[in-house]
């Protein structure tokens, strides 16, 4: 399995590679293929935490395997496919990797994904949310 | 050759009803010459999910405002977006989205400022068409580029800046955000990003009804006399009035803009766009907090 890096990297690459609009449809593929949330979750709403920076909502909890590992869980509505999008692309980004790799990914990778022109700055602010919300369970979670 | 208008019983209570289309309407009309279908939504990805067949996209974000400047896209920016979606100045053009048509709202609003003539919204939006179960495609539209002409926005009609305001104290301000955000609890909507305000209340003197008020089950717009019940009888409105209307960040507005405007036909409404993110953070201009209106500050 490649780096937390190296899966940024390539998503920049990949994003930055597209027209504007091919850029959005990639972010609707990652809307659209966001894993459905474990019956654990499903079941149990209130384990998760909402972003409220978001501009539709869009819910997450983090596990951190055996102190070291990160699980990424998300939730949101399909009538959100940005919102959702972002949390695909944060899942594909962290999902799997180590505590470490996660804590130390630069919170500014959302805007180098040549986004902001496809879907604002303003709304771009949403995923970087996501992501410090990310970081903050991680800490809160580790013993 | 023009396209006909809705004839629909409900719509001709309106003062303007040629302003108003049906889902039924659209299925039957949607792929006449000379009309185009635009989707307009707050999620700027919703309309690649799905779009009505023959729709083309505009963003409120992306292409409605300017990209630098705090401001709408000029007459040459106008006129370079409704050629690439294939919107001529004759074209009628048909705007839904999602959210009851708030994002549609603003479009259309966007559209007058540069005096399109014949642009009507699809009463009940996106979640009607959807409900009844109606076709939609991610299929990409294909556009016939047009030659929109450069036309000079129009601001001094249906928009209010921040001077107007200060100069309209005395007459009917209509506050349209959520009564939080109105008292001064919250300076955003319960669950929305905040955009930047620095106090929390309302403009003196403006009355809150908030914007979902006007819109009836499945986000279709209520009668004209459920409407006036609301905006005459409670409010106190009346012809003749020059009203301004505002929300955050003008979005919610348009929604009352249209309403007051062609539903109840009350000329002289104006939109304040610059909003509670402006007017929230401006030095020195005066604040109300709680749930009363408070009073206009006298001149």
């Amino acid at each position: 399995m490649s780096s937390a890096k190296e899966s940024i990297a390539s998503l920049e690459e990949d994003f930055n590679a597209l027209s504007v609009r091919d850029r959005l449809l990639l972010l609707l593929e990652f809307s659209d293929n966001l894993p459905e949330l474990p019956a654990r979750y499903a079941e149990h709403p209130d384990l998760l935490e909402r972003v409220e920076e978001c501009q539709s909502p869009v819910y997450l909890f983090v596990e951190v395997e055996d102190n070291s590992k990160v699980n990424l869980f998300f939730s949101a509505p399909p009538e959100a496919p940005t919102t959702r999008g972002f949390a695909g692309v944060l899942h594909e980004a962290l999902d799997g990797h180590s505590v470490d790799e996660v804590l130390s990914v630069d919170e500014d990778f959302p805007n180098r994904l040549g986004l902001s022109e496809a879907v604002s700055p303003l709304r771009l602010s949403g995923m970087r949310a996501i992501l410090r919300r990310i970081k903050r369970q991680i800490r809160e979670k580790l013993v | 050759m023009p396209v006909s208008f809705d004839s629909s019983t409900k719509f001709a209570e309106y003062a303007h009803p040629e302003v108003l289309v049906s889902t039924d309407w659209l299925a039957v009309n949607k792929d006449l010459p000379g009309l185009v279908v635009v989707e307009s939504d707050e999620d700027v990805l919703l309309y690649e999910t799905g779009h009505i067949p023959g729709a083309v996209k505009i963003d409120w974000h992306t292409d409605l405002n300017d990209p630098v400047t705090r401001d709408y896209v000029d007459g040459v920016g106008f006129a370079k977006l409704l050629s690439r979606v294939g919107i001529s100045r004759e074209s009628t053009v048909v705007i839904y989205g999602d959210k009851s048509n708030w994002w549609a709202s603003y479009a259309l609003w966007v559209f007058k400022l540069f005096g399109h003539e014949d642009v009507r919204l699809l009463d009940g939006g996106r979640d009607a068409w959807i409900a009844e179960g109606r076709e939609l495609t991610r299929e990409q539209t294909q556009v016939t580029p047009t030659d929109y002409p450069v036309i000079e926005r129009d601001d001094s009609t249906i928009r209010a800046f921040r001077d107007d305001v200060l100069a309209h104290f005395g007459n009917p301000l209509i506050d349209v955000r959520s009564a939080v955000e109105y008292s001064g609890e919250r300076t955003h909507m319960p669950d929305y990003p905040d955009e930047g305000a620095l106090r929390g209340g309302h403009i003196p003197s403006a009355k809150s009804v908030p914007w979902a008020r006007a819109a009836g089950e499945n986000g279709v717009f209520k009668t004209r006399a459920e409407l006036e019940s609301i905006y005459l009888d409670e409010v106190g409105l009346k012809a003749g009035d020059s009203v301004i209307a505002y929300c955050r960040i003008g979005e919610r507005s348009s929604h009352t803009w249209f309403v007051l405007n062609y539903l109840l036909g009350l000329p002289g409404v104006r939109n304040y766009d610059g909003s509670w993110t402006e007017w929230g953070s401006l030095v020195g201009v005066p604040i109300v907090k709680g749930t009363e209106p408070g009073l206009a500050p006298v001149r």
